[in-house]
């Protein structure tokens, strides 16, 4: 069975993976830092296999190829946006065939701690052309659903104090040099990467859900859409 | 496709003495463009096309100007990270080339483009049709690999080194060498001999050249001629075609 019409690219992206067969479901929950994502994946994972089905957790910055020279080179070296597109485009193609398309195709639910989606917010935000990164992530799989957990900015820079007593520079836009005040920098970012998820949700069909609700309340939300898509599904 | 824009060489009104207080200025520096100019060399291994670009290199030296030459997957940055992968051999196509893609972008926005923009002759040994030509042999879309590379600026001048397969082969495997696992192409599964992997690949490559010649607008040089001669017809391509910007002060 193909799937050609699960990739992005028209006639799918890639000559050589469009053949290829997809048994699984791929979800993705997308969202700033600190609204939540991995609580609820860790939450979601553990309900999925209760419920029978064998799942798969990745993340952005965790391919075994580049993971570590992405950090590592964010920290020493004064890197151009371009390059920094680029490096975290073969980061995520790396663990999309390496991780997440075999899971697929072996029958897994893959969760997802973040997509494409972020990456081409990134982008924007610093000044790349929108459709250069929407070309460039054309070889990517389509996901089964795509959850954006909207947090008020002004909300999310408490949470992230009370997980990590700090503010990340990447995460403030610090390289964006927005303002001398990191605090400032942090809630400008953010809502320039909110305003550029309005743009994406749009185009990608993200569907939104009010992260500043309850762990529980949310959890409760995600937990029946997604059981319920999958049980239609089987 | 879309390439970078750029204007034409140095303002009418360009002085000297005026530079500092007028650099200032990001309207001067758009007004001021690019009044570098980009060389490159392309054509498969063996084609002499590196020899080539460094004698150029020498000439243009000699002559007193600022030269910058820039290879292929060089950046120190990213050299670390594709080595580590390719000694996996576990690459698949749009990650190998997105990490080359990835050295190519630290390399001009490092290097190239801030020297061009300083008025620099930058000589680029390969350059996106590298990309172009092995991206696409290993199974990349190639509509995808050209806007991936969308950002980079169209070379004042495109020099193919254009040479037969034998040719090329018997130069590189006349010392038996050892070949590399991604060199020769093996992640193609051509062939299980590596020699012969290496010759279908880079035979493979020579056929995006060759489609590439017309369309790409590249300068063909004959590499089967001699190294002089070669260099001869490099450099009366060269002036004649960065004639008003180049060499017409000290050479004539």
């Amino acid at each position: 069975m193909s799937h050609a019409s699960r990739w992005y690219g028209k006639s799918g992206a890639m000559p050589y993976l469009s053949d290829t067969d997809i048994l699984g479901n791929l979800i993705v929950i997308e969202g700033p830092d600190a609204s939540g994502r991995s609580t609820q994946i860790e939450l979601l994972t553990a309900k999925l296999e209760a419920a029978g089905f064998a799942v798969l957790n990745t993340g952005l910055k965790r391919s075994d190829l580049v993971g570590t020279g992405i950090l590592m080179a964010k920290q020493h070296i004064a890197l151009g946006k371009r390059t920094v597109a680029l490096y975290y485009a073969a980061d995520f193609a790396d663990q999309l065939e390496q991780k997440i398309i075999p899971a697929l195709r072996s029958g897994y639910v893959v969760l997802a701690d973040r997509y494409i989606y972020t990456l081409m917010a990134r982008n924007t935000v610093r000044g790349i052309r929108r459709n250069w990164s929407y070309d460039l992530y054309n070889f990517a799989l389509v996901p089964d659903m795509v959850f954006y957990l909207d947090v008020d900015p002004l909300k999310l820079v408490h949470r992230v104090f009370k997980k990590h007593q700090q503010l990340d520079y990447y995460e403030s836009g610090a390289d964006m040099r927005l303002s001398e005040d990191m605090f400032e920098s942090f809630v400008l970012y953010q809502q320039r990467m909110a305003q550029e998820f309005e743009v994406l949700k749009k185009k990608y069909g993200l569907v939104s859900v009010d992260g500043n609700q309850s762990i529980k309340d949310v959890y409760k939300m995600l937990g029946d859409h997604i059981l319920k898509y999958l049980g239609d599904k089987k | 496709m879309l390439w970078g824009n750029r204007t034409a060489a140095l303002p009418k009104n360009f002085k000297q003495d005026s530079w500092i207080t007028t650099v200032l200025t990001s309207r001067w520096l758009k007004q001021y463009g690019i009044p570098g100019k980009l060389v490159v060399v392309e054509g498969i291994d063996g084609s002499g096309k590196s020899t080539q670009l460094r004698l150029l290199e020498k000439w243009l030296q000699f002559n007193g100007r600022n030269v910058f030459r820039t290879e292929w997957n060089s950046s120190k940055l990213v050299k670390s990270v594709t080595s580590k992968g390719k000694k996996q051999a576990n690459l698949t196509p749009v990650t190998f080339s997105l990490l080359h893609a990835t050295d190519f972008a630290d390399r001009f926005e490092r290097n190239v483009m801030p020297l061009l923009r300083a008025g620099y002759f930058v000589l680029a040994d390969r350059y996106v049709y590298t990309a172009y030509a092995r991206d696409v042999t290993r199974g990349c879309n190639p509509a995808w690999v050209r806007k991936v590379y969308d950002f980079a600026l169209k070379p004042d001048i495109a020099y193919y080194f254009q040479v037969p397969i034998d040719v090329s082969m018997s130069r590189i495997l006349s010392g038996r060498p050892k070949i590399k696992y991604y060199e020769a192409g093996m992640d193609l599964k051509l062939s299980d001999d590596i020699y012969e992997s290496y010759r279908i690949f880079q035979s493979r490559l020579k056929q995006q050249y060759d489609s590439m010649v017309n369309r790409e607008n590249f300068v063909v040089i004959d590499a089967t001629k001699t190294i002089t001669e070669q260099q001869k017809t490099m450099r009366r391509i060269f002036e004649e075609q960065l004639a008003d910007d180049i060499v017409s002060g000290e050479d004539t």
